[in-house]
């Protein structure tokens, strides 16, 4: 994403922020409040440290991949509930045969909370267009050239889910700690625009 | 009506004047439940300000690249509310 873009974007943001003080349905001081609850304790280093941890106890990676929310609270992190005005976490795990890749094509969603701040390609038309029509080519474009044998299940988050990639754990890692483990996780490979 | 994974359901393919949640590209393509969700508040409704909206059942439905593009191998998962989708 360009500058330019970025500049258009917020552009953007600021005139609809204006239209909904004007409605009167936010106050300037209310926005301020909810963008600093949703990015208080944000990170990519919370998705991490969950990733680690189903890497190396099969019972959480199995509690994992079945109710994302529960695993989310089991290490630590206060998720919103699910049901209405909450939202369920549902992680999706590579293997040798398969690749997850996580886009929101209608606007932006990912967890947040786990994933930290979206970066500026997530929310970029061209991430959002291309990835659900051709993922291999894009995926490519980040570095990530998968054998043609490798499946790749592209997920569309339009609802109130939230998809996190689970990465398979590279080889050669068997004698990492768990922080050591956590290290090795980045936000892109929570997304699935990196292996890890 | 509900859908169990495994079912294979047809996207309505209409373009309603209001807010929506179903992108474009699936509608009047069909895809098979692979994940049931939970159940949330219809955006359609409350974009509308619908009081209450319509709580219901929301499911991953995966989508064939072929299908949709007539390209590519990979799969594409959207999620799709209730009255989204019909049986196929």
């Amino acid at each position: 994403m360009t500058g330019h873009e970025d500049e258009h974007a917020a552009v953007r943001t600021r005139r609809l922020e204006e239209r909904l003080i004007a409605a009167g349905l936010a106050s300037d001081e209310e926005i301020d409040a909810f963008l600093t609850q949703l990015y208080a304790n944000a990170s990519p280093v919370n998705g991490a440290r969950m990733v680690a941890r189903a890497w190396t106890d099969p019972d959480y990676r199995e509690l994992l991949l079945a109710d994302g929310n529960a695993a989310a609270v089991a290490a630590g992190f206060a998720l919103a509930p699910s049901g209405p005005g909450g939202f369920q976490l549902q992680v999706v795990a590579n293997t040798d045969q398969a690749h997850n890749v996580i886009v929101c094509t209608l606007c932006s969603c990912y967890p947040v909370a786990l994933l930290g701040p979206s970066p500026g390609w997530y929310k970029s038309f061209a991430y959002r267009s291309r990835t659900v029509r051709e993922p291999r080519a894009v995926l490519a474009e980040f570095g990530v050239t998968l054998p043609d044998s490798v499946r790749i299940s592209v997920w569309d988050s339009t609802s109130e889910a939230r998809y996190m990639v689970l990465p398979s754990r590279p080889a050669g890692t068997e004698a990492l700690g768990a922080a050591e483990l956590a290290d090795l996780v980045t936000r892109n490979g929570l997304i699935g625009t990196a292996l890890v | 009506m509900s859908y169990p994974a495994g079912a294979r359901v047809r996207v309505r393919a209409g373009d309603p004047d209001h807010h929506t949640r179903v992108p474009r590209y699936i509608r009047g393509h069909t895809g098979e439940v692979v994940a049931v969700l939970g159940q949330w508040p219809l955006p359609d409704d409350r974009a509308r300000g619908i009081v209450p909206p319509r709580v219901e059942t929301c499911y991953a439905v995966r989508f064939s690249a072929a299908d949709l593009w007539e390209s590519g191998d990979h799969t594409v998962t959207v999620d799709l509310w209730e009255s989204y989708v019909d049986r196929a």
